[in-house]
């Protein structure tokens, strides 16, 4: 019971980054339709934003945090304008081919800049360990924890109270009557993608301070898959949910059928429930269900 | 100027090489090719290679997407299968190569079905990511079935033997290679010209139109995710007798990721554009790599820069051609041809 509990605490932890990462990736789904590959390269890119602001400019960590959320807006709706407007309303591949390239050109710019090598974050947290009943959690992954949940406390707010986030979802339900009631689609496209941006490098300095950083971090970025699946393509709840459950059922895989098939299966047990939710239920738990008219 | 084009037979009209002219250019092809062996040195022969491996694999993934419109992420694990299922053949069974290859081919077929048949009922983006989590699935069935696999350490393949001779060296494989691309380049081409390849067409262009028009969807999807994952399995088998081992890592989400890169860079939805899209994304990180060798001089620490670099001019290749050129290589060949067939009363 006690390794039952310490493993879902784990999964809590590391479910709450994913609900971070998925929020982005359902906050560009949403707006535009679009699948974004370079989720994870996008929070490579805001974690060393962040690194950098640390060790070389010497900013304390809420202000790098804050740099680096407004060099991941501007980033973000600069590729917004320069690579992701040509292609409107093009074939799906070509969108989604688009952010693989992009993820690659991510990838190799870090690691010219940053090399390629491993970095440990500077240490931003108390180091006395969390204890929460009979669950003992490294602080290393309580604060982490504490900023992805009310990141998506923040983002969920911004959608559903603001000016702009109504006028977001509204883009999203139907572009045509948003832009007829003199809504701004493009302002919002771009909107969009800034804050997917904000969101993806949020959650990339929270996993840098968890493990460090290099240019690989990104990989982390297909585990957003499995999640959005999980909880439905564009339901920002759904998305919070989804992330939950993929990290706690992620950790349980690890920690009971590791032992029986050999390793690895806390990488691949998130795939195989995508696999499944495909099979029974594409939409996910929140997603809207698709309806297509000739 | 090219003039006199007229078909008076059907056969004429039919006919894959329809002008003498191009009768001519792929005669010349061929020789062109037969000959090119002889010449080259090892590291041209290993290329020419590579590039034969990718064009099957390619058109494979091309008659798929570009023709069918059915995304797919986990090409290079279906290509995986192949190696390992040819590679379980040549070792254990013993089977001779020529059995081999189809057994990586039929392989990946049945993987490609049982992944296609729950796929296939979600499309799009759906379907792409289902796709990828096919090849996550799969990359890591090939570390973890030990008894299988060989799990990391993989398998050691013995050479093809043709008539007693190895095929061990790459001048000799590339006759192999080049035997197995031309067929499959051949059949590819043929098939769109059949009630199959076009049905898969209708349903590229417009799938609730095509089902209208009594193409069973569900039925051609499938049949175009098991040809495509057969052309990987072959190519993935012909792999093996090239490298002449096996292991996990060969078949990661980037060779997937190359595999449609080289089908966009070349031209979605064209033969001829594959082919191109595979000697260009194989040859430019090649020519990128000498460029690094030949300021390494001016620059010293200049090779410490090609990974970097090599990832960066990917993406941009990419990136450019989905924005620039969206039809790809295939188009500007056309262009260039259009250009030269019309000259010189218009340029």
């Amino acid at each position: 019971m006690e390794d039952f509990l310490q493993m879902v605490a784990s999964g809590v932890v590391i479910g709450g980054i994913y609900a971070l990462i998925a929020m982005g990736f359902v906050v560009i789904y949403k707006a535009t339709g679009i699948i974004n590959f370079a989720t994870g390269e996008f929070m490579m890119l805001g974690a060393f934003f962040c690194f950098t602001a640390m060790t070389a400019a010497k900013f304390p960590f809420a202000a790098a945090l804050l740099a680096a959320a407004m060099a991941a807006a501007a980033l973000g709706a600069l590729v917004e304008r320069v690579v992701l407007r040509p292609l409107m309303g093009k074939a799906m591949i070509s969108v989604i081919m688009v952010t693989i390239g992009l993820s690659s050109i991510f990838k190799g710019v870090a690691q010219l800049v940053w090399s390629g090598d491993y970095r440990a974050f500077p240490p931003v947290f108390p180091r006395a360990p969390v204890t929460l009943g009979s669950v003992i959690l490294p602080s290393r992954q309580f604060y982490p924890f504490l900023i992805s949940l009310a990141s998506c406390a923040l983002i969920a707010i911004l959608f559903r109270f603001t000016r702009t986030g109504t006028a977001m979802r509204a883009t999203a339900d139907d572009p045509q009557a948003a832009f007829s009631m003199g809504i701004d689609i493009r302002r919002v496209f771009s909107l969009s993608w800034s804050l997917a941006a904000v969101t993806a490098a949020l959650s990339g300095v929270v996993i840098g301070t968890m493990g460090g950083i290099s240019p690989q971090l990104g990989a982390i970025g297909l585990k957003v898959f499995p999640v959005v699946i999980l909880g439905g393509l564009d339901s920002i709840g759904g998305a919070l949910l989804g992330g939950f459950l993929m990290g706690i059922l992620e950790n349980l895989a690890g920690g009971y059928l590791d032992p029986l098939v050999g390793g690895g299966i806390k990488e691949v047990a998130p795939f195989l429930v995508l696999v499944a939710i495909l099979m029974v239920r594409p939409y996910g738990l929140f997603g809207t269900r698709e309806i297509e008219r000739l | 100027m090219r003039i006199g084009d007229f078909k008076e037979t059907y056969a004429a009209d039919e006919a894959i090489f329809r002008t003498p002219a191009v009768r001519a250019w792929m005669g010349a092809l061929g020789a062109a090719m037969l000959v090119f062996p002889f010449v080259a040195g090892d590291y041209l022969l290993y290329l020419a290679n590579l590039v034969g491996v990718m064009i099957i694999a390619a058109l494979g993934l091309n008659i798929l997407t570009g023709f069918t419109g059915q995304i797919s992420l986990g090409h290079a694990a279906f290509v995986g299968v192949g190696s390992y299922a040819a590679a379980i053949g040549a070792t254990r069974l013993g089977l001779p190569f020529y059995l081999c290859i189809p057994l990586g081919g039929a392989a990946a077929c049945v993987a490609g079905t049982v992944i296609g048949v729950p796929s296939l009922r979600v499309k799009g983006l759906y379907l792409a990511i289902a796709t990828l989590s096919a090849q996550v699935i799969l990359e890591w069935v090939f570390s973890n079935w030990d008894s299988v696999t060989g799990g990391i350490r993989g398998i050691n393949v013995p050479p093809a033997t043709l008539y007693g001779v190895p095929l061990d060296t790459d001048f000799r494989v590339y006759f192999l290679i080049y035997a197995v691309a031309a067929a499959f380049t051949y059949s590819a081409r043929n098939l769109f010209r059949t009630r199959v390849g076009r049905a898969f067409i209708a349903i590229r262009d417009r799938d609730i139109a095509a089902e209208l028009m009594g193409i069973n969807l569900f039925r051609y999807k499938i049949l175009s995710f098991m040809v495509s994952s057969f052309y990987a399995g072959v190519a993935g088998a012909v792999w093996v007798y090239f490298a002449k081992v096996v292991t996990p890592e060969y078949f990661p989400l980037s060779l997937s990721i190359q595999f449609l890169a080289i089908v966009i860079v070349g031209g979605l939805g064209s033969i001829q554009g594959t082919i191109l899209g595979a000697i260009f994304m194989t040859l430019v990180p090649e020519l990128l790599k000498a460029g690094t060798e030949a300021v390494k001089p001016f620059f010293p620490d200049a090779m410490s820069y090609l990974f970097p670099l090599r990832d960066i001019l990917f993406g941009a290749l990419i990136v450019g051609f989905l924005i620039l050129e969206p039809h790809g290589l295939a188009e500007m060949w056309q262009r260039v041809k259009r250009y030269f067939a019309l000259w010189p009363f218009r340029s």
